[in-house]
């Protein structure tokens, strides 16, 4: 297991040095100049603000100055959008609204999804099965912005039962944005359990409880749940994933202050750093995310538990 | 065990022959595995309402823009924003030409003096919203087609490359998509967006270059599983070449997963084309595609909800046709693969 | 002899989409107390489904009890609600299944396994069910039990896995325990000391086994009795000496005659030619007499009746009504008719 650990965590360092290379020299062969006003300015003038971000230098030198900036959690500052500013911080102080909605729609998803797709497996091909797989389906094939847009029209505009756009009114202000990020997990979640429910009902060993004389619940509950559930873990990494592309869209709609919405208004107005800080950020959160999720599933199931970690 | 031994007929119990090839004889007809699986797929309700919904889809994705009698680009300013009016439907009291203005209910069409109709009404720019639908229909599609056919392309090939040949050379190119997959999609499709001109092209281009990775897991994975086993072995010890066990022992085992893999990355790519739009990183004005449409609509949400309305409406069906045709050709095909 | 289980003309379809597949069609057998009946029978031959049916362990919504009895302890069973059929299930009557790596669930630890029968049936506290279950994996052969208790099933061999599922199978020493197929997914060597270890432990309490199988060889090594069954019906059932030395159907005759042995001359191995017949449209008549070289007309017409060939042994087959004419059995079935006291080809001495 430690050797597991240690080989995935060496990858992710080569994976996450990629990704800033690849990153920075992306951002440098970018048409244009990265600063907005660059037209504008005089050459000398122009020779002061690229002194200031040290754009000057040779590409080496910046490219490594970059590097070690990383390896200190530095991730630059902020050429256009906030003129100065540093990157880490700007991003540090936008976590708290994407991290509310995120975390929000991500267990409210999974939570209702687990729950239909237990009710529809142990009902199978009743009308509450199909309605279940109805939302299922409807819910993995709605991307989110449609949904959002949606939610906002009718739960906003229409009917007034949420603020629109503003962050202004905490919890109430996360409501729909979260919903509208919640759709996904719990699709993804409902199908997943179901699927998994009727093939561990359908097992050598659910059938073995059941000469053993235990009932109904007792099957669904002690024996058919744990191990329809630990599978699930698998696709956590899909739905954090998609949590992460719909907070970019969803916040944008909503109006919410999250990274999400300042990494798309940074593209907007090609504010390099940003965009290659966002970048870095969103990997490293993702590929942490998916390492755990590995982790996890091997300390869960003791199939893997003792063989080493591989599945 | 009371036995009725009297009324037997004469000659009940004389000897027969029964051909014993008889016995052997197949009571069914046999069918390949397409017809089967076929069969199996026309029993699913689902996938085919979908089949037949997206062909109409296709249909009208070229048909819609002809039979409009305007172009999708052309700007009439003095018809912009009118609602959805339609013949006969007009009558039901829906889709009839009016909209709230300063609160009350006017027939926009009267008011403005507009004397033709717009069967979805028309955009801010008084673009026909009709001919725009089926024209960013069908650069919606031609996107995701083009991009899963390259993803199909470029996956089989790695993938069975990596399988077939496997030791050293799938070891290095295992370790490549390792490293590719473990950067998340989003940002490679967004950087590559933002370093080419924006376009169909371009978002092609960012679309595959990632995206190939799924499909080569998969087809390398079943490579690897049917290049082991006896058939295979057997055809092997016979002196077959690599190209003919490749050709015709793994590809028709390896294709139904292929099949349902595209199926699924279709979707993808529409929904990610229609992401990339949406946060304005995908096609410029004045082309459509569903993902501007949404977007153009979405800013219209408070006054002129129609113009979000039907892209909205029409890329969910794409979606939901094609989940409900990759699940049906999932179960036709590999009745035993799950999610 | 008591009897312990009656199954009486029982009937059973599948409903599908391709439409009823009648499973089993008139099954009757008497289980006594303290006996091993062994049911045999090819795949498809319903032998594993009348089994089941005795546990109600058929799915509920395409299995569908068309005719018959199933008598246990002076109740119907096929009759019981699902309540009183879990309050039988694993205390009365209890199950061994096939393949002991998937029968064990994979998320739980052994000793809860094996408790839950005790805490479920017995009114027993959980030390007590720990300390009981321990005794039971010492009873199957399993080294430092205590240890073991709290390991996973995929911490054991495929040969312990089936040890301790035949621990829950006796933890509340059943009356009737039903081995569908046992041995069949283990090595040669472990099939032995499993069968050795259900022998033993069918003497130490008292059970009645109903043993599935299609391996004869295991069948003349535990079993009492053998009912063979085929195309969802018993088409001979007799005492294990009646039916290897003694059998009167042509399906038994073939049975006998695929079974290799060391001691035939034949090079060549018997196969029994065709397959068993489509339960979705059943034969008429005989539904053997299709594979059959000894088919007669009427096989073609009647399903044949039981014919009694001793208190204990009877076939179906019209070659046994006065009227059929004779003929003569396979070589090797001759060969081991010869041995039979009573076998119309006994040439004296003793099996």
């Amino acid at each position: 297991m430690a050797r597991y650990i240690g080989k995935r965590l060496i990858y992710m360092v080569i994976t996450m040095a990629l990704i800033a290379t690849f990153t920075f020299f992306l951002m440098k062969i970018l048409p244009g100049s990265p600063i907005a006003s660059a037209d504008k300015l005089s050459p000398e003038q122009r020779a002061v603000v690229e002194a200031r971000y040290g754009l000057d230098e040779p590409l080496p030198v910046q490219y490594f100055d970059y590097m070690f900036g990383l390896l200190k959690g530095d991730l630059g500052i902020s050429i256009n959008q906030f003129k100065g500013a540093d990157v880490t911080d700007l991003i540090i102080s936008r976590m708290g609204p994407s991290a509310q909605i995120g975390f929000q729609g991500m267990v409210l998803g999974t939570i209702i999804g687990i729950l239909l797709g237990m009710i529809a497996a142990l009902r199978q091909n009743t009308w509450v099965d199909y309605s279940s797989t109805l939302v299922a389906i409807i819910g993995i094939s709605i991307p989110s912005f449609v949904f959002a847009s949606l939610l906002q029209y009718w739960f906003g505009l229409k009917l007034e039962w949420f603020p629109v756009a503003l962050w202004k009114d905490g919890f109430m202000s996360s409501v729909l944005p979260s919903i509208a990020l919640a759709m996904f997990p719990l699709a993804t979640a409902a199908r997943f359990i179901r699927t998994e429910m009727i093939e561990v009902l359908g097992s050598d060993y659910i059938t073995l409880a059941k000469a053993k004389g235990a009932s109904g619940s007792e099957i669904a509950f002690k024996h058919a749940i744990r191990n329809a559930l630990i599978p699930l873990i698998t696709v956590l990494g899909p739905m954090t994933v998609s949590i992460l592309t719909g907070s970019l869209v969803v916040e944008q709609i909503f109006a919410i202050p999250g990274i999400g919405e300042q990494f798309v208004k940074s593209i907007m107005v090609n504010d390099f750093s940003i965009i290659m800080g966002t970048t870095i950020f969103f990997s490293v959160f993702l590929i942490v995310v998916i390492l755990i999720v590995d982790i996890l599933y091997g300390v869960i199931d003791p199939r893997i538990r003792l063989s080493g970690g591989k599945s | 065990m009371t036995q009725n031994l009297e009324k037997l007929p004469k000659g009940s119990f004389e000897r027969i022959t029964v051909d014993t090839k008889q016995a052997e004889r197949i009571s069914k007809p046999s069918v390949s595995f397409w017809q089967d699986a076929w069969m199996r797929l026309k029993k699913n309700k689902g996938a085919i309402v979908s089949i037949i919904l997206f062909g109409l889809i296709v249909i009208m994705s070229f048909l819609g823009p002809i039979i409009s009698p305007y172009e999708p680009n052309a700007q009439t300013i003095t018809h912009a924003n009118l609602p959805p009016k339609i013949p006969v439907i007009e009558n039901l009291g829906i889709l009839d030409g009016t909209g709230t203005l300063g609160g009350k209910e006017v027939d926009l069409y009267e008011m403005k003096n507009v004397e033709v109709n717009y069967w979805f009404g028309t955009d801010g720019l008084g673009r026909d919203m009709f001919s725009r639908l089926w024209k960013g229909t069908q650069v919606s599609l031609f996107i995701a087609f083009v991009a899963a056919a390259i993803d199909m392309l470029i996956g089989v090939i790695y993938g069975g490359i990596s399988g077939y040949f496997g030791g050293r050379v799938d070891d290095i190119m295992q370790r490549i998509v390792e490293i590719l997959t473990g950067i998340p999609n989003l940002v490679v499709v967004i950087l590559f967006i933002l370093i080419m001109d924006p376009g169909i092209l371009a978002i092609i281009i960012a679309l595959t270059i990632t995206g190939w990775t799924g499909m080569s897991r998969v087809v390398r994975g079943q490579v690897l599983k049917y290049k082991s086993q006896e058939f295979v072995l057997a055809s092997r010890t016979l002196g077959a070449s690599d190209s003919r066990i490749i050709w015709k022992h793994l590809m028709p085992n390896v294709l139904g997963i292929i099949i349902i893999n595209t199926m699924f990355t279709i979707p993808g790519a529409i929904f990610f084309e229609a992401f990339l739009s949406f946060i304005g990183l995908g096609l410029q004005a004045p082309d459509a595609s569903l993902g501007t449409l949404i977007n153009d609509g979405y800013k219209l949400l408070q006054y002129q909800p129609h113009i979000l309305a039907f892209p909205a409406i029409l890329l969910s069906l794409i979606m939901i046709c094609f989940n409900l045709i990759g699940d049906g050709l999932r179960d036709a095909l590999d009745p035993k693969m799950k999610d | 002899m008591e009897k312990i289980l009656q199954v009486k003309d029982l009937e059973l379809s599948f409903n599908t989409f391709g439409g009823e597949v009648k499973a089993i069609r008139g099954v009757n057998f008497d289980l006594y107390k303290g006996e091993t009946l062994a049911i045999v029978g090819e795949s498809g031959s319903g032998k594993s489904v009348t089994t089941k049916s005795i546990m109600r362990l058929l799915p509920e919504n395409s299995a569908e009890f068309k005719n018959g009895e199933i008598l246990f302890g002076g109740r119907d069973l096929t009759k019981l609600s699902d309540k009183e059929m879990q309050k039988i299930r694993g205390k009365d009557i209890s199950m061994i299944f096939q393949d002991p790596m998937t029968s064990l669930n994979p998320t739980m630890p052994i000793g809860r396994q094996i408790t839950e029968p005790l805490l479920k049936h017995q009114k027993i506290g959980k030390e007590e069910a720990k300390k009981v279950a321990i005794d039971l994996l010492r009873l199957v052969g399993m080294p430092k039990p205590e240890l073991r208790m709290k390991q996973y099933p995929h911490q054991f061999s495929g040969g312990q896995r089936q040890r301790i599922v035949i621990a829950i199978a006796l933890a509340c020493n059943p009356q009737i325990l039903i081995a569908d197929e046992p041995t069949t997914a283990l090595d040669v060597t472990i099939q032995a000391q499993i069968l050795e270890l259900m022998k033993d432990l069918q003497k130490k309490i008292d059970t009645s086994i109903i043993f599935i199988t299609h391996d004869l060889g295991v069948v003349a090594n535990v079993a009492d009795r053998v009912a063979v069954m085929y195309g969802g019906k018993i088409v001979e059932i007799g005492t294990v000496d009646e039916i290897f030395y003694n059998p009167q159907h042509p399906y038994t005759w073939g049975l006998l005659s695929s079974m290799p042995s060391l001691d035939t001359d034949e090079a060549k191995l018997y196969a029994i030619p065709g397959t068993p017949p489509d339960l979705l449209d059943p034969p008429k008549g005989d539904a053997f007499a299709l594979r059959s070289e000894y088919a007669l007309q009427i096989d073609m017409e009647q399903n044949p009746p039981f014919f009694k060939v001793s208190d204990t042994h009877s076939a179906a087959t019209w070659l046994l009504h006065p009227d059929a004419p004779q003929v003569e059995p396979p070589a090797t079935v001759i060969e081991r008719m010869k041995k039979f006291p009573g076998s119309r080809y006994y040439e004296g001495g003793a099996i």
